[in-house]
């Protein structure tokens, strides 16, 4: 199929100042069980193209599912004409872009392939798992999952460019909830934040098969635990809640096409101005922020974006001053400034957007133990369970699973129901501590949604634990 | 794309064996997508797609999947049975599902909408030149959906429908903007030059001083959009048969603890009075409404067919996911225009933003102000607000401090783009808040 489709789209796009086309191909397989019962094995076989055309100044964009010469001839017309008919009222000049057209190719490495377990394995493991959460007779729903998806995609342009990508991914996740009357309280691994690209190695990597009944224990734990108490505190963010946290509050706020007005109507604007970008202090010395797609096996790792620039390793913040935003080529035309390899859509379907791939925070020199002796009064709080932040990406509120207080230096009760409210253009200003590689974890997320159209696409983010000051904490009800 | 689905169902059916069953679901879309952003076009462009999700069931042992399609039935064909050969050689791997079930009672249906839409680039012309001058930035999507069922055992179920959503704001500056939106099956100019003037006063107002208020207990307005934001957030877990059985539900107290809404409040899944389709991915018919919330009081779960086998209830028809797709809530007796006199101090509401449970057992729900909110003061709307975060429990909030919903009400068509158009809407009043908390 794909000789047929670059053969035919060099004849096709040959009469255009600019042309591409971009062929995904994903399959995907998700098994769970849900309290000890297997449910509705899954799995999907999408394939589809987008062409884009500039024409004159405008550009256009059709996706189909028909990627016959048929379907190709067509969504190729689709893409001139929409081209035409804007070219006349675009926000930009599109063919003053300099959009390249790169040669490459990029493979996520495997150690343990999907397919070196049997199916049969995959599910005997999953039952095993299951059933290693079911300790009490207060756990009232538990479960076992494992996603894993491959995407390959070709990535042509009419002026010579050619870009092959093959992309493994594995989201494993466990859950155990408990209930005693009106209390229900759930623990999930990495807050649902688990996950990866690579193949089944990424499970010994995790503890996919030792965490279980921990989790479920901590879930039953959270049910007999008072609340989370309010006051303004130290407060120590595991890694599955820095990633929330870097996400909302860094990731999304630094999006070019936000500053530039794109997503107004939808995820919103930003408090970062263009001016910012060089001097302003966005978090205290100790705050190093990198955009790193070539991350081996974190969950956005690639080595071409879908606009074809080649992916690099760039400082988004350097020792707490604000460097440069997360703008693709089209954004960074628009803006007068450098940016990164970001523009990514979710699937054939979606045009490419300014995203984050792979946001990470980088460590510092701390260990755990010297985390938590710094506290005099505190919290520790782990895995994502409740985000919202205002449209310009400044005032977030967050709530976690699981909590513990910090007293004179060590970690003291449980408690119920945690969540903190601040604000982004202060909060990494307090910025205490930062953990060093024992205590960092690779995470991500499977959706993150942006755009109009609406597109959901997957984000890494790797984080050290991390020592807040000042932070308005509080708890449930 | 009924004929391609029916030719594909077929198919299907003539690739079992043995005592092989199989359900197919179809969705496609052709959809013009344009993005707009300071009154100019930022990405324009078309999308077909279509898909066919198969059910391989053999005994109690099944397997799912979905399968792009091209449109050419020769390679549909090819696809498809690749794919069945896939479940086939998976079902020797799985166990028996005790909570299996699909529809044998056949009922075929077939709704067929018109396309009356106009072309994708005279409405972006037209949008422009009402915009004229004005920062508008959103989204214009339109075109046809279309959904279908079949099963070995003869049921055919379609449904097509041809839609448009224009969904817009216009901004006075920084994060000072007027959201509005035109959506339905006939475009109509006269509406959108309605809606922009109703904005461009909305943005007079925008462009004086904004107030910043503090932190606490305000009289509020919640505009029909606002309602509709609060009642998603409650959706996501808060009726669905498992979530309850689990105790995962976030009204977990008023079934547990007998903790009541306002008497005023009666909220249905009025599936007869929405735009989604009637039938749901294992075949069953929705019915044409289910009382979810009568007079403050939970009254129904959605329930879909495998938290119907689970439990050991009938099935109402809810998709997989058990959240309402037609929700509406009974209009009250405040007059709408008479809002910001019945404030008196307060905030006007018009659109609620990023909403997410605190405490999900107690109904505890944050976000935030976005768009025009003002501030009323003596009955007059007196300045804009900074947005502002918002920490309440549904109780207080529909429950103890509800001073009252309008009589009127609007009908809101999603705008949700998510791996396609959506298909939700909503019917839905203002309310009359007293002590609604603020906290940041």
């Amino acid at each position: 199929m794909r000789d047929r489709i670059e053969t035919f789209f060099q004849r096709l796009a040959s009469d255009v100042h600019f042309c591409s086309l971009r062929l995904v191909e994903e399959h995907a397989e998700s098994l769970q069980v849900r309290q000890d019962v297997l449910q509705p094995a899954r799995r999907s076989n999408d394939v589809g193209v987008m062409v884009t055309v500039i024409d004159g100044s405008g550009l256009g964009y059709a996706a189909t599912s028909d990627v016959s010469e048929s379907g190709l001839t067509r969504a190729f017309d689709e893409a001139r004409e929409w081209a035409g008919k804007t070219a006349q009222i675009g926000i930009t000049d599109f063919s003053k872009i300099p959009l390249p057209s790169p040669q490459g190719s990029f493979t996520t490495p495997v150690a343990k392939g999907w397919s070196s377990a049997s199916l049969g394995d995959k599910i005997d493991l999953l039952r095993g798992e299951s059933q290693r959460l079911n300790i009490d007779s207060r756990i009232v729903d538990w479960s076992a999952a494992l996603w894993y998806g491959r995407a390959n995609t070709l990535y042509l342009t009419n002026q010579g460019g050619r870009v092959e990508q093959d992309l493994h991914f594995i989201v494993p996740s466990l859950s155990a909830t408990a209930n005693e009357g009106v209390e229900t309280q759930t623990r999930s691994l990495g807050g649902r934040g688990c996950c990866r690209q690579g193949g089944l190695e990424v499970l010994d990597d995790i503890r996919f098969r030792e965490v279980a009944p921990e989790l479920a224990s901590e879930a039953l734990e959270l049910l007999a635990a008072p609340n989370c108490p309010s006051g303004v505190m130290d407060l120590l963010l595991a890694p599955d809640q820095m990633i929330l946290q870097i996400h909302e509050s860094i990731g999304h706020p630094l999006e070019l096409d936000r500053i530039l007005g794109d997503e107004r109507n939808y995820a919103g604007t930003s408090f970062v101005t263009m001016d910012m970008f060089g001097s302003y202090r966005y978090g205290s010395q100790l705050l190093n922020v990198t955009h790193d797609p070539t991350v081996e096996n974190e969950f956005a790792s690639y080595g071409f974006d879908d606009d074809g620039a080649p992916a690099t390793k760039e400082f988004i913040i350097r020792n707490g001053i604000l460097e440069r935003p997360l703008g693709g080529i089209v954004s960074q035309h628009r803006a007068g400034m450098n940016g990164v390899a970001n523009s990514r859509a979710c699937s054939w379907n979606r045009p490419p957007i300014d995203r984050m791939a792979n946001l990470n925070l980088e460590v510092g020199n701390s260990n755990f133990e010297q985390l938590v002796g710094a506290i005099e009064q505190g919290v520790y709080m782990r895995a994502n369970n409740s985000w919202s932040i205002d449209d310009s990406r400044n005032k977030f509120q967050f709530g976690c699973e699981w909590a513990q207080l910090i007293e004179n230096g060590e970690l003291t009760q449980v408690v119920k129901k945690p969540n903190y409210r601040g604000i982004s253009a202060t909060f990494w200003r307090n910025l205490k501590m930062v953990g060093d590689s024992s205590t960092r974890d690779i995470l991500g997320t499977p959706h993150c949604g942006k755009g109009e159209p609406n597109q959901a696409v997957r984000v890494g983010h790797a984080s050290p634990t991390c020592l807040f000051a000042d932070v308005d904490v509080f708890g449930g009800e | 794309m009924q004929d391609v689905f029916y030719g594909i169902s077929d198919f299907v059916q003539s690739k079992l064996s043995g005592n092989e069953v199989a359900t197919c679901g179809f969705h496609g879309e052709d959809s013009d997508f344009v993005r707009f952003n300071k009154n100019a076009v930022r990405q324009a462009g078309t999308v077909h797609q279509s898909e066919v999700r198969l059910d391989l069931i053999d005994g109690k042992r099944h397997a799912r999947a979905g399968v792009t399609l091209s449109g050419h039935p020769e390679t549909d064909r090819s696809r498809v049975a690749t794919t069945i050969e896939q479940l086939r050689g998976m079902l020797p791997h799985l166990s028996d599902d005790p909570h299996l079930l699909y529809s044998e009672d056949v009922r075929s249906s077939e709704k067929h909408g018109e396309n009356r839409l106009p072309a994708g680039s005279d409405v972006v012309d037209s949008v422009l030149r009402e915009a004229s001058s004005k920062d508008l930035v959103g989204i214009y999507s339109a075109g046809g959906i279309h959904s279908g069922f079949a099963n070995s055992l003869g049921q055919r179920n379609w449904y097509s429908t041809y839609t448009f959503n224009l969904d817009w704001s216009l901004y006075h500056r920084q994060d000072k903007a007027v959201k509005s939106g035109c959506a339905g099956f006939d475009w109509c100019e006269d509406d959108l030059r309605s809606k922009f003037a109703t904005a461009q006063e909305q943005l007079g107002i925008l462009s004086q001083p904004p107030r910043t208020i503090d932190p606490g207990k305000y009289r509020v307005y919640l505009s029909p959009v606002a309602i509709y934001e609060l009642l998603q957030m409650v959706s996501w877990g808060g009726f669905g048969l498992k979530d309850h059985r689990t105790k995962q539900t976030s009204l977990l107290k008023m079934v547990e603890a007998d903790a009541r809404l306002s008497p005023t409040v009666t909220l249905i899944e009025n599936t007869d009075g929405g735009v989604a389709p009637d039938f749901q991915g294992a075949g069953f018919i929705k019915p044409p409404s289910v009382s979810l919330i009568r007079n403050g009081c939970f009254e129904n779960c959605l329930t879909s067919p495998r938290s119907a086998k689970e439990y050991g209830i009938p099935t109402n028809g809810a998709s997989a996911f058990e959240s309402p797709g037609s929700i509406e809530m009974s209009a009250g007796e405040l007059a709408r225009e008479d809002m910001v006199r019945e404030l008196q101090n307060g905030l006007y509401i018009n659109n609620l933003w990023y909403l997410n449970y605190s405490d999900r057992s107690n109904c505890r729900i944050t976000g935030m102000t976005r768009f025009a909110t003002f501030w009323v003061e003596n009955g007059q709307i007196a300045a804009p607000v900074n947005v502002m975060r918002f920490d309440e429990t549904i109780y207080r909030m529909l429950g103890d401090h509800l001073i009252g919903l309008t009589a009127e009400r609007d009908f809101i068509l999603d705008s949700e783009t998510y791996g396609g158009r959506s298909t939700n809407s909503g019917r839905l009043p203002g309310a009359l808040v007293d002590e609604f908390t603020l906290t940041l």
